[in-house]
């Protein structure tokens, strides 16, 4: 293993292979944090909405849930990269404009949004249906509106209690990120499996990338505990009383 | 001030309250009692529409509650409620659980919210709790805060359902010290509970349910001296003895 | 809307059904062989004996950082080096990737059954392991005959769904070429530019497999929640 390698000038690029590898990283991160704020506010509506009386909106939000956990994700990839261009001319016609490394981290956006974000509609609304039913009616008697008694008492308990599935989630969606690599996003599995075929240093680029990936899960983890630590309520056990 | 007429309803095909009809006048003290499964718990959360009735009409303070005009969520914070599981919001302090609907469902100022509220955790007995967090405080001390609560929003009248059932014995008389209080200053009350002695200090009248079915309507002195039905008679026997 | 020729799929039908059974064929052996390493790594987790405690758990926790394409690539250049040193060949034994992901598989599921095992073997109350060592029976059998299987039943709804994950995750062993139901989807689309339709294809039979897999699981868990 000769870490040399790293910093050695990429061929017909610019700056040496641990530029690469650091931008492939630079895209992960965007691509997951703005697939993440797209999930987790989808996510959010769509939970709480399989957790109203509206019979409806319920299966809805069933059906939604449903859609996008049956199918692979990377069949989910090429679905939003060629099937909806393909079947929508409007959506084509602008694709058509974008940048081909604009495109790509559109749809990775896209795809991995709506992929999480039935992930995280079920943790929100498995998190709402274990609180006890009689928070929901004290709001109701105190006057509050429906909205009211999610935003103010249902919501904020809710998410206390799904922190650690939304922390699995988080780290799930960072490595599906390099499924992107099925449409040509330049991030960081791409870089890796780049790096590998053109120095032919196989182990050295897969165990950087593989270093990488266990750092972001750790700062991740510890991230999300430090954050449940902080929303921590006193005297609180999981489960209620 | 409350009226209930021939309620009936239903979950699915099972018929939960008979043609019940009643009247709550202001300042009345109504005891509701009955065995489990009676429908005493659903007859009072019909009144303030926490749950939904097929047939019949309830008034409030003169609003209908079941016609779909009415704004539900005013009426509602005109009414007070206690559960018997105290439903306090565990990640609010005890502060913040009293000045919450003050402030978001009343419109009141954080400033009058707060005096308001503080005023009603003291006369329950628990004002150095204020900052604490419902998880700390025992069972007793939640059902008084939550009654603290109820009484924050100035409320018309009081629903109590089985406030005392979920409390360790040694803890029953602190919360029914303070019923007993509001009582006697007048307080319009609707009360579901076991706890007889609590009927005889202060109701004026007892309602006893079985079934689903309203059996007996009379005042306290009535329904502990001579009660005309067999079921209200076993009722008493059984509980009384305790 | 124009221009959809779904004809391919009949004509090239056995061609896809190949790819279908090695989807298949790939998830068996994962599951069953992810369930029984799973449990060796479970119970191994959970043995007082602390550095295997602790090997087992870094073997999961890393299974599990990582992301699975990158697992998938680097058992694709293990495996002939690994297989090498094994057999005492002169160089590096090409397996091709479509048997490499016999083994990534199984070794990458491993880690995901074995937490859920584990979570199945904690739930049973130790009781059971009092009365069982009561009657005699040692470790070896007081796992085999009463820890394992109660543990086995009461996962088994989770375990199922962890195999349809498991059936939707073996899709991404296309992009290594192999001509698994995506890959072959993927070479029809490009061979006869027949992309729209061989991928709406895919999602339909997967969406079909697996929801309804997932209805069976539902099911069964209501059965077993009645048994109860």
């Amino acid at each position: 293993m000769n870490l040399s390698i790293f910093l050695e000038q990429v061929p017909d690029g610019d700056g040496p292979w641990w530029h690469m590898l650091a931008s492939g990283l630079g895209w992960t991160l965007s691509t997951a944090f703005f697939a993440w704020i797209m999930a987790f506010t989808l996510g959010s509506v769509i939970g709480v909405v399989r957790t109203t009386e509206h019979r409806m909106l319920v299966r809805f939000g069933n059906a939604y849930v449903e859609l996008f956990r049956n199918i692979p994700l990377i069949v989910q990839f090429f679905l939003w990269y060629f099937v909806v261009p393909g079947l929508i001319p409007a959506v084509k016609a602008w694709v058509i404009t974008l940048d081909p490394t604009i495109h790509q981290f559109v749809t990775s956006i896209v795809c991995l949004g709506f992929f999480t974000s039935s992930r995280i509609a079920e943790q929100v609304r498995s998190g709402i249906q274990s609180l006890p039913r009689g928070q929901r009616y004290a709001a109701y008697a105190l006057g509050m509106t429906q909205i009211q008694a999610y935003r103010y008492v249902l919501l904020p308990m809710a998410y206390r209690i799904i922190i650690p599935p939304l922390t699995s989630e988080v780290m799930n969606l960072i490595k599906n990120t390099a499924v992107a690599y099925s449409i040509g996003l330049v991030e960081l599995f791409f870089r890796t499996r780049e790096m590998g075929e053109m120095t032919f240093r196989y182990y050295e680029a897969f165990t950087a990338a593989t270093v990488i990936y266990v750092v972001i899960a750790m700062t991740a983890n510890r991230i999300m505990a430090l954050i449940e630590r902080r929303l921590a309520v006193p005297g609180y056990i999981v489960g209620g009383k | 001030m409350i009226e209930l007429n021939n309620v009936r309803k239903w979950y699915g095909s099972f018929q939960v309250l008979t043609d019940c009809t009643t009247q709550v006048a202001k300042g009345d003290v109504v005891v509701v009692c009955g065995p489990s499964g009676s429908g005493k718990s659903t007859l009072i959360k019909v009144v303030n529409g926490l749950e939904p009735f097929q047939k019949g009409e309830i008034t409030v303070d003169g609003i209908s509650v079941g016609d779909p005009k009415t704004n539900l969520s005013k009426l509602r914070a005109r009414i007070g409620m206690v559960f018997q599981n105290f439903e306090l919001f565990p990640h609010l302090s005890i502060q913040e659980n009293l000045t919450i609907g003050q402030v978001k469902v009343l419109g009141r100022s954080i400033e009058e919210a707060t005096a308001k509220g503080l005023k009603y955790l003291d006369r329950v007995g628990l004002i150095e709790q204020k900052n604490k967090f419902p998880g700390q405080l025992s069972g007793g001390q939640q059902q008084r805060v939550a009654i603290a609560r109820a009484l924050s929003m100035d409320p018309i009248a009081m629903l109590f359902d089985e406030p005392t059932s979920a409390l360790d014995p040694e803890m029953i008389n602190e919360v029914l010290d303070v019923m007993v209080g509001l009582a006697q200053e007048g307080m319009t009350m609707m009360v579901v509970t076991h706890e007889m002695g609590f009927a005889r200090k202060v109701a004026n009248r007892v309602i006893f349910m079985d079934k689903g079915v309203i059996v007996e309507d009379c005042t306290k002195e009535d329904f502990f001296g001579s009660p005309r039905s067999d079921r209200a008679r076993d009722f008493l026997a059984k509980i009384i003895t305790h | 809307m124009d221009d959809l020729d779904f004809d391919v799929i009949v004509r090239t039908w056995p061609y896809l059904l190949n790819g279908l059974r090695y989807t298949l064929q790939l998830t068996l052996a994962a599951a069953l062989g992810g369930t029984f390493f799973g449990t060796l790594l479970a119970m191994a987790r959970l043995s007082s004996f602390k550095p295997l405690a602790l090997v087992a758990a870094g073997y999961v926790n890393l299974m599990r950082s990582i992301p699975l394409l990158l697992v998938i690539f680097w058992f694709y250049f293990l495996m002939p080096v690994i297989i090498q040193s094994i057999t005492g060949a002169a160089r590096p034994v090409q397996i091709g990737a479509d048997r490499s992901a016999y083994i990534t598989f199984i070794m990458f599921e491993a880690a995901f059954f074995c937490e859920i095992m584990r979570a199945g073997i904690q739930s049973i109350s130790k009781g059971q392991v009092n009365a069982a060592h009561a009657l005699g029976l040692n470790y070896r059998q007081t796992m085999q005959l009463v820890v394992l299987p109660q543990a086995f039943r009461n996962m088994l709804p989770i375990l199922m769904t962890q195999v349809i994950v498991l059936f939707q995750d073996v899709s991404l062993v296309s992009l290594l070429n192999v001509t698994d139901f995506v890959g072959a989807s993927v070479k029809i689309a490009q061979r006869d530019s027949r992309v729209v339709e061989m991928y709406l294809f895919v999602a339909v039979v997967y969406f079909t497999i697996c929801f309804t897999l997932s209805i069976l699981v539902k099911r069964l868990q209501k059965r077993i929640a009645i048994i109860r």
